[in-house]
Formats: structure tokens, C-alpha cells, sequence
């Protein structure tokens, strides 16, 4: 099972490198890519040295080319998978069927991902991309159980990756328009949810505001610690009571399922946050590939240690980590 | 702005599929009442949870026989968010009738579908022109435009459109913004989604959440989040025609669907003015109007004529 670690510049990659990961992910410096924020993200000679340091390591990069493009910017799509391709990463992860098609056709020996963007979560959708695009590789959405996850894969030909530790979609990748009902702007369109464009946050006398577009979306004591602001992780009035309507300011971590998922015959795991920092590369990269060698080990005595919970508790976002929806109660 | 009158294109009107859960009786009641009502196109079946059954696939084509027979098209909507064999066997067995166009809204469906004409749903991500012709091959014979999509994108697909594919907007109703795994109404009953006692049913127009400010926000629908706003496109009734958009989606709402559909086609033939529509059209919004995704804006904004101020 492969360690996909998450890198949003050169020291990053690095680090991720450095601390046993078998791929990272990186993107352009613009909209092509679903972490598209200022200051992260790679130039052509941060990708060239990138791919170098991690293939001189026999570490695999893949390049996200997934957000959806528009009539407008399409030129920017085809040119982001063109430079991808001239730099000899091992696999594009891709989610807009136009531009897979494109890939498809002009890269036939490029390898191509599936990304969670893409909404796949059924062995017949998979059969789709994989006959008309030749994927090699699907990343699911955080939609399905890890019993569905296991059928999913005795039902399909294609390798499956699944997202193991990180910050928790709640909705079905590329298909939440939530952040653009709000600001304008969504990770399908612009690469990011919640721009920080759009985002303000105001201190007042009922406590620390957080607002999107202008929408009120968490209003917090000013003890309480503010995560990134999503506003599917807000508190809102439901039927008269106030709580968390959607989801709790969680995060997602499946270290205790770690042997179950390498029995269900997952291909990798993949590490969320491009954004975050060096330090939470380090660490999380250094803690899973300490636990995913011993549970491939020994999957009957694997423990998850108490200090890489310590360890993954403090690079966490929000106070409260989740299995999320690989445990049916979830749903 | 072209007048719509003389106009050679005018959009036809369709009415979506169900969003809720409504008893058996009011479904079958809502649909002999919408054969009588002045649309073209009638989507049916369920899109949003498995769970809900109490029509069967069955019932769903003899509906559509009987909008068939009254001269309208009829078209069976499919599952947004496919997870399980049960789904997928389902989906598979609406696919293989070949009695009446499918709409496909799970990539999926896409897959049972391909060789014979379809129509690709909202949820379809349909972005570009490249995933157009792509579908196109398919067998895609019409495809409503992501309803995060405006005018801009609207209009440079329409003009590189491969010829005999038919655009549709999603016009009036509350926005389809998320799908889950999560059943968002089992979840703030505080029920599991394995025992969620159909709980969905007790809301027929969705539960409404609001901002610590009182704002109405969204929409709970069982796994989908839609927008409180609902979202209305009649203001721009003469630019949507001019761009050559072929049918405008009324979404059905548990009162007033038939007066809103009445709307639109008095509009749509010149017999009322769409900012006079607008107007009547704003007591039948329950948290007012928006139409800030045509625009390029957020999309719970109301910037059009008449839209704002209820």
C-alpha cells in the first residue's frame, strides 16, 4: 500500500520525501488544481527540481490537474496537463472528463488518476473513465463505508486510493457548489473552497465572527479555536435549536482502521493538506509510514502507538478527530 | 435585448423530478394535475435516496405513459449519489427501458447509457466544450447546465454546441448545491440513517437552517443541501432565449408548482411581463428569491429586476 503525501512547495516535497512517502502530490500555481491559494503550489523550475530530488529517491510525484474548466480558461487546462507531461511525473490526477479526454488522447503513455473530484463512487462509473480514458488509478469520495470501499474494489479492475488522514470533506468531491452559493467562487470553478478572498473574520461584543460571501457562517466565544472556515462546519439554527447542522469542526483520521484497510486491498492512502506546513508534512508522513510498516508487518498486532495520536493530535485541525464516513454510524 | 415575441427561439418548459418526499397520493395527485399543466417536458423518479420507495420504478412508467399519452415528453430521472449494488442494480433496470429517454445524474448511469440518446442531469459536471462533444459521441441529446454555471459559460457552450444538442437551465426552484453520505434530516432528528424513520417525509419542501443572524440559509433535503434562496430565472426570460438556452426547469415545490409553471409559459409567450411574473412569483418563494449563478455572482444574491425585496 502506498503512502500519498501532500506537498504545496519545494520544502515539502522534500520533507514528504525525506520521511517515507512513496508519491507526493503537488499542483500549478493557479485555478487548475483545487488548492489554489496564494503563495502554494509549483513554477516550472520548483517542478523540475521536485520531480528530480523525489526520483533520485525512487519517490513518485503526481501532478492534481483537478478542477473543472470553463470555455475561457481552457487553454489554461491543456497547457497545465502539457507541462505535467514534459516533466516525467508518474501520474496526473485528473477529474473534468473534457480534459481527460484531452490527456487521454495527446498522452496515451502518461499515467492518469481518477481524482476524488471526480465522483466516482461505484464500479460502473469507474468502468466509464477507465474504458474512455484509460485510468490506472481511482481516489474515492468520502462517501462510502469501508465495507463498500472493499466490495467496491473486488468489483472493479481499478486500483483504488483512499483518503486516510487529513481535513474532511463532508459532501460528495466535485460535487458540493456550497462555497460558490456563498462567495462565488468553489472548488470545481476557482480551486478552492471558501476563498480566503471572501472570507472575513470580526471580533465582536457576542464573540468572533466568521463570514463567507457576507453569509454568517460560525459565530464562536473567543475561547473557542477557529479552524478553516467551511461553511458546512458552522453552527446554524435548525428548527429552533443551534448546533453544528451539517458536520462538527472534525478531521479525518483512520489510524484504528489501518488493518482494515489494508485488507480491504486498498492501493494507497492518501495524506490531505497542500496547505498546511512543512512541519505537518513531517510529522504526518514520519507517523504514518512508522504505522503502515508495522500493520504490513503484522496486521493481527497492530496498535496504533499513543504518541503518533499525540503527534497527529497536534498537527490536527480542529480538537476532535473522526473515522468519518468509512464507520456507518457516521452516516 | 431581443423582444421575445419575435424571437424564432423560445425555450420550452420541463418540470424536474421530486426532490422530497411526499406520500404516495399527493405524488400521484401532483402529477394528474401537472399533465393538465402548460409544460413540455415532465423528468420522474427518485434522485436523492434510495431509501424512499414508495413509488416503484413501476409506477414511475406508467406516470410517464400517461404524460406520453397527454402529447409531452416524459423522462426518468435517476439516483444523484450511487453507492451500493442495490443502487447500482436499480439504476441498471431504469437504463434498460428503452420506452422513454433517461436522465442521468450519477457518472454511472453514463456508463448503462452509452449508444442511445440521453440527458445528462445538473450533477453531471459539464464544464467545458471538450466534455460536450465528448458527450456528445455518447448519445447525449440534451444536458442541464450546472447550476453554478452563468451567462458567460452558458454562452460560449451554446455557440460551439455540436449540432441537435439542446441546452436546459435549471429555472426556478430551490438550488441542488450538495449530495452526501450523511442524511442530514436523520442526523438533526438525531437518527441514524439506517433508522431514519423516513423522518424526510415530515418535511415536504426540505428543513430550513438558519445563520446565528437570522439569515434563511439552506435546505436540508435527506443527503442533499440545497439553497434556502430559491433561485429564479425569469427576469432574464429574453437574454436566456436570445442565447439559445431550448428548455427552462421549473424544480417542483409541494404548493404552487402549477401557478409557477402558468408563469413562465404567460412569459414565455409574451402574454406576461417577466418582472410582473417576478413579482407574483416572490410569494411563492418561502425565503425569497436569488439568481446571483446566472450573474457570475454568489448564488444566493437577487440582482435581477423585480428579484430582491420581499
Amino acid at each position: 500500500m502506498e503512502l500519498v503525501c501532500p506537498a504545496g512547495n519545494l520544502p515539502m516535497l522534500k520533507a514528504a520525501v525525506d520521511n517515507g512517502a512513496n508519491a507526493v502530490y503537488i499542483g500549478f500555481r493557479d485555478d487548475t488544481n483545487a488548492r489554489h491559494f496564494a503563495g502554494l503550489n509549483f513554477n516550472d523550475k520548483q517542478i523540475a527540481e521536485g520531480v528530480k530530488y523525489a526520483h533520485d529517491r525512487r519517490v513518485k510525484v503526481f501532478v492534481a490537474i483537478n478542477t473543472y474548466a470553463q470555455p475561457d480558461g481552457w487553454s489554461r487546462w491543456t497547457a497545465a496537463v502539457d507541462r505535467a507531461a514534459a516533466y516525467g511525473v508518474d501520474a496526473i490526477i485528473l477529474a473534468d472528463m473534457g480534459v481527460l479526454d484531452y490527456a487521454a488522447e495527446r498522452y496515451p503513455n502518461v499515467n492518469l488518476h481518477l481524482s476524488v473530484q471526480g465522483s466516482a463512487t461505484n464500479p460502473a462509473a469507474i468502468g466509464f473513465m477507465q474504458r474512455h480514458f484509460g485510468i490506472k488509478r481511482v481516489v474515492v469520495p468520502r462517501v462510502l463505508s469501508l465495507a463498500q470501499v472493499a466490495h467496491l474494489i473486488e468489483e472493479s479492475s481499478v486500483p483504488v486510493e483512499i483518503f486516510g488522514f487529513g481535513s474532511l470533506c463532508v459532501m460528495v468531491e466535485g460535487r458540493c457548489l456550497l462555497s460558490s452559493y456563498a462567495s462565488g467562487q468553489s472548488p470545481n470553478t476557482y480551486g478552492a473552497c471558501s476563498p480566503a478572498a471572501h472570507v472575513e473574520w470580526r471580533d465582536t461584543p457576542q464573540g468572533q465572527e466568521t463570514r463567507l460571501g457576507g453569509i454568517l457562517i460560525e459565530r464562536r466565544s473567543h475561547s473557542e479555536a477557529a479552524g478553516y472556515p467551511t461553511l458546512c462546519k458552522g453552527r446554524y439554527h435548525v428548527a429552533g435549536e443551534l448546533r453544528h447542522a451539517i458536520e462538527e469542526p472534525t478531521s479525518l483520521n483512520t489510524l484504528d482502521i489501518l488493518p482494515d484497510i489494508l485488507a480491504a486491498g486498498v492501493s494507497a492512502i492518501k495524506i490531505e493538506g497542500r496547505q498546511r506546513s512543512t512541519r505537518y508534512v513531517t510529522q504526518v508522513t514520519k507517523v504514518w509510514r512508522e504505522a503502515i510498516d508495522a500493520c504490513q508487518r503484522n496486521p493481527q498486532a497492530f496498535r496504533p502507538k499513543e504518541s503518533w495520536h499525540q503527534i497527529l493530535a497536534q498537527v490536527s485541525e480542529g480538537a476532535q478527530t473522526t473515522i468519518g464516513p468509512y464507520e456507518r454510524t457516521w452516516h | 435585448m431581443p423582444s421575445l415575441n419575435n424571437s424564432t427561439h423560445r425555450p420550452r418548459l420541463s418540470l424536474g423530478p421530486i426532490l422530497y418526499l411526499w406520500p404516495r397520493e399527493q405524488v400521484l395527485d401532483f402529477y394528474a394535475e401537472m399533465i393538465e399543466a402548460p409544460v413540455d417536458t415532465i423528468y420522474l423518479g427518485e434522485t436523492i435516496c434510495s431509501k424512499r420507495r414508495q413509488l416503484r420504478p413501476e409506477d414511475y412508467w406508467e406516470i410517464a405513459e400517461r404524460i406520453v399519452a397527454a402529447g409531452k415528453e416524459a423522462v426518468i430521472s435517476t439516483l444523484a449519489l450511487i453507492e451500493s449494488d442495490g443502487e447500482l442494480k436499480t439504476l441498471q433496470r431504469l437504463c434498460a427501458d428503452e420506452r422513454f429517454t433517461i436522465e442521468a445524474n450519477d457518472l454511472a448511469a453514463l456508463d448503462f447509457l452509452e449508444g442511445r440518446p440521453f440527458v445528462a442531469g445538473h450533477s453531471i459536471n459539464l464544464y467545458n466544450q471538450r466534455t460536450l462533444a465528448f458527450l456528445a459521441k455518447r448519445g447525449l441529446k440534451r444536458w442541464v447546465l450546472p447550476v453554478e454555471l452563468g451567462r458567460t459559460t452558458a454562452a460560449d457552450l451554446l455557440r460551439t454546441r455540436p449540432p441537435g444538442v439542446e441546452c436546459e437551465l435549471f429555472a426556478f426552484g430551490r438550488l441542488p448545491l450538495a449530495y452526501s453520505a450523511r442524511c442530514f434530516t436523520a442526523y438533526n432528528r438525531q437518527l441514524g440513517k439506517d433508522d431514519c424513520q423516513f423522518c424526510c417525509g415530515d418535511y415536504p419542501d426540505g428543513l430550513v437552517i438558519t445563520t446565528q443572524e437570522g439569515q434563511e440559509f439552506l435546505n436540508l433535503n435527506g443527503i442533499q443541501t440545497q439553497s434556502a434562496n430559491t433561485h429564479n430565472i425569469l427576469p432574464a426570460l429574453a437574454e436566456v432565449g436570445a442565447l439559445g438556452i431550448d428548455m427552462l426547469r421549473v424544480s417542483p415545490q409541494s404548493q404552487h408548482t402549477g401557478d409557477v409553471l402558468r408563469i413562465f409559459a404567460d412569459a414565455l409567450t409574451g402574454d406576461l411581463d417577466p418582472t410582473e411574473g417576478t413579482t407574483r412569483l416572490r410569494d411563492w418563494a418561502p425565503s425569497g428569491l436569488c439568481d446571483g449563478y446566472w450573474t457570475g455572482q454568489s448564488g444566493y444574491k437577487a440582482g435581477m429586476p423585480g428579484q430582491s425585496a420581499r
